[in-house]
């Protein structure tokens, strides 16, 4: 195993269409729920916290080896409104793309043709972090990071944030996101046994609310 | 790298709109050979928009096409080329670029990437895709993983300058296009020199003088897109 692979894998510039995404930023800015560095920072953690643990519970499920299809459902379950839906399998199928390119192995051949539409980001991130020799921890933590650094980066274009103080947030957020990381690498040692009932179903109901808003809106900057 | 990925469109596909176009080439592309993807990049305002909705007029009767648009804000560029009607609604796709319509085209091609080969799984195949860059600064040119060929779109009410200064789009694109010379006289742009410079920095690269709005000046671009398409057809796939 070569631990060096999740820098690759977690690196905002790795190429997976990230970029585009702001996590729900955008709509929490233009509606004025976030204006400064402090308000990131709680924003950041109330996502780290629901949708990132989500999303790092599955992440770490899938690197272990279960069904991703069974995972591909339970993220389906654990996600509410169809906007995020859709920007989950889009944001999976372009991360299949990049990672098959750069870790090729079987099991991500399977998936992308039986998910030709996309397998859910978390998964689609699981199954990477398998394919590249990861442990289960590795891909709760690179699903934990990526809940809040593409929000982080969207806010400093969208608030002219000082870059400093932003990446700061995600700094002064480590010890969250080890303790999400742990949480659901924790979850993820009983899919085995218990199914995929024993990974976290956190929600966050004005994340998926405003993800609606924001797809219906005409002019935005980022697409979701 | 992403090049072996692209290759979704069905195979073995012998298709053909009637009529090569003056190219002299046969449309059938042997092999089921996926669309040429042409790459239109520049500073915002300089015609990129203009000279996409030329070229589908003038080659949408010959040549199968469809457009992808990287617009930064709204989907401005997409509902002109809609209201225009320049192509059918299915074949215009809008990517969104969060900010920075750059990386879209180069760092990270996977949304046009999806956006360029969903159309050609929902359209059957083609012979012409053009993606249209958000519009940016000199340097931004186009990923070899998301087009076969670039053109760089600038104009002379942007400074008679731009071709001496060069950068990327301008030194390397494979087709620079010196948009709306029926401006000049009013901006006092020389013409001359900026051909001269431009071939200073391109060498043998080819450039176009042209007004692509005004009767018959996307006639050189289109000639381009027809020579490249006759040898994107002709190499094996
Ligand atoms: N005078 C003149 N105006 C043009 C020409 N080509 C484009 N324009 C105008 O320049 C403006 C910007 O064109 P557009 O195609 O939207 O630029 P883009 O931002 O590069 O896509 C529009 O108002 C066009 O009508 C031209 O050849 N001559
Ligand atoms: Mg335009």
């Amino acid at each position: 195993m070569n631990r060096a692979a999740l820098l690759v894998l977690a690196d905002g510039r790795f190429p997976a269409g990230g970029h585009a995404h702001s996590g729900g930023a955008e709509e929490a800015i233009t509606a004025g729920r976030v204006r400064d560095v402090a308000d990131l920072r709680e924003f950041c953690r109330g996502r780290l916290h629901t949708s990132g643990l989500v999303a790092a519970g599955l992440a770490a499920a899938a690197a272990t080896g279960y069904d991703p299809l069974l995972l591909d459902e339970a993220a389906d379950a654990r996600t509410a409104a169809p906007a995020l839906r859709r920007t989950s399998r889009r944001l999976g199928r372009q991360l299949l793309r990049a990672a098959r390119a750069t870790w090729p192995c079987a099991e991500l051949d399977d998936l992308a043709a039986t998910r030709p539409g996309g397998a859910h980001q978390s998964v689609v991130l699981g199954l990477t972090a398998r394919g590249a020799g990861l442990l289960p921890v590795d891909a709760a933590y690179a699903a934990a990071y990526e809940s809040i650094s593409g929000p982080v980066a969207a806010a400093v274009r969208l608030l002219r944030l000082d870059p400093f103080d932003a990446t700061a947030v995600l700094a002064h957020l480590a010890a969250d996101i080890d303790h999400v990381a742990a949480q659901a690498a924790e979850a993820a040692q009983h899919v085995h046994t218990d199914g995929v009932a024993a990974l976290p179903a956190a929600s966050a109901p004005l994340l998926d609310l405003t993800a609606e808003q924001h797809a219906t809106r005409p002019a935005r900057l980022f697409a979701s | 790298m992403h090049l072996h990925h692209s290759d979704t469109s069905p195979d073995g596909h012998t298709h053909g709109p009637n009529g090569s176009g003056g190219s002299g080439g046969s449309p059938q592309r042997p092999g089921g050979r996926r669309a040429l993807r042409v790459g239109l990049g520049g500073p915002v305002g300089s015609g990129k928009t203009a000279t996409v909705a030329a070229l589908c007029r003038t080659l949408r009767g010959e040549l199968s096409i469809a457009v992808v648009t990287n617009d930064i804000y709204t989907r401005e560029d997409a509902e002109f080329l809609l209201r225009e009607a320049v192509l059918p609604a299915e074949r215009i796709t809008a990517v969104q670029t969060g900010a920075c319509p750059h990386t879209a085209i180069r760092d990270d091609i996977s949304a046009n990437l999806e956006a360029v080969e969903d159309l050609e799984e929902r359209l059957g195949p083609l012979d012409v895709i053009l993606v249209e860059s958000g519009g940016d600064n000199l340097t931004a040119t186009f990923s070899k993983g998301l087009v076969d060929a670039q053109i760089f779109v600038i104009d002379v009410a942007g400074g008679d300058d731009i071709p001496r200064k060069g950068g990327p789009g301008v030194t390397t694109s494979d087709l620079l296009v010196i948009n709306k010379t029926d401006l000049a006289p009013h901006v006092g742009a020389d013409l001359e020199a900026m051909a001269r410079d431009a071939k200073a920095q391109r060498g043998d690269l080819p450039t176009v003088l042209t007004a692509v709005k005004s009767t018959g000046g996307i006639t050189p671009v289109a000639g381009w897109i027809r020579e490249r398409l006759t040898a994107w057809t002709a190499c094996p796939a």
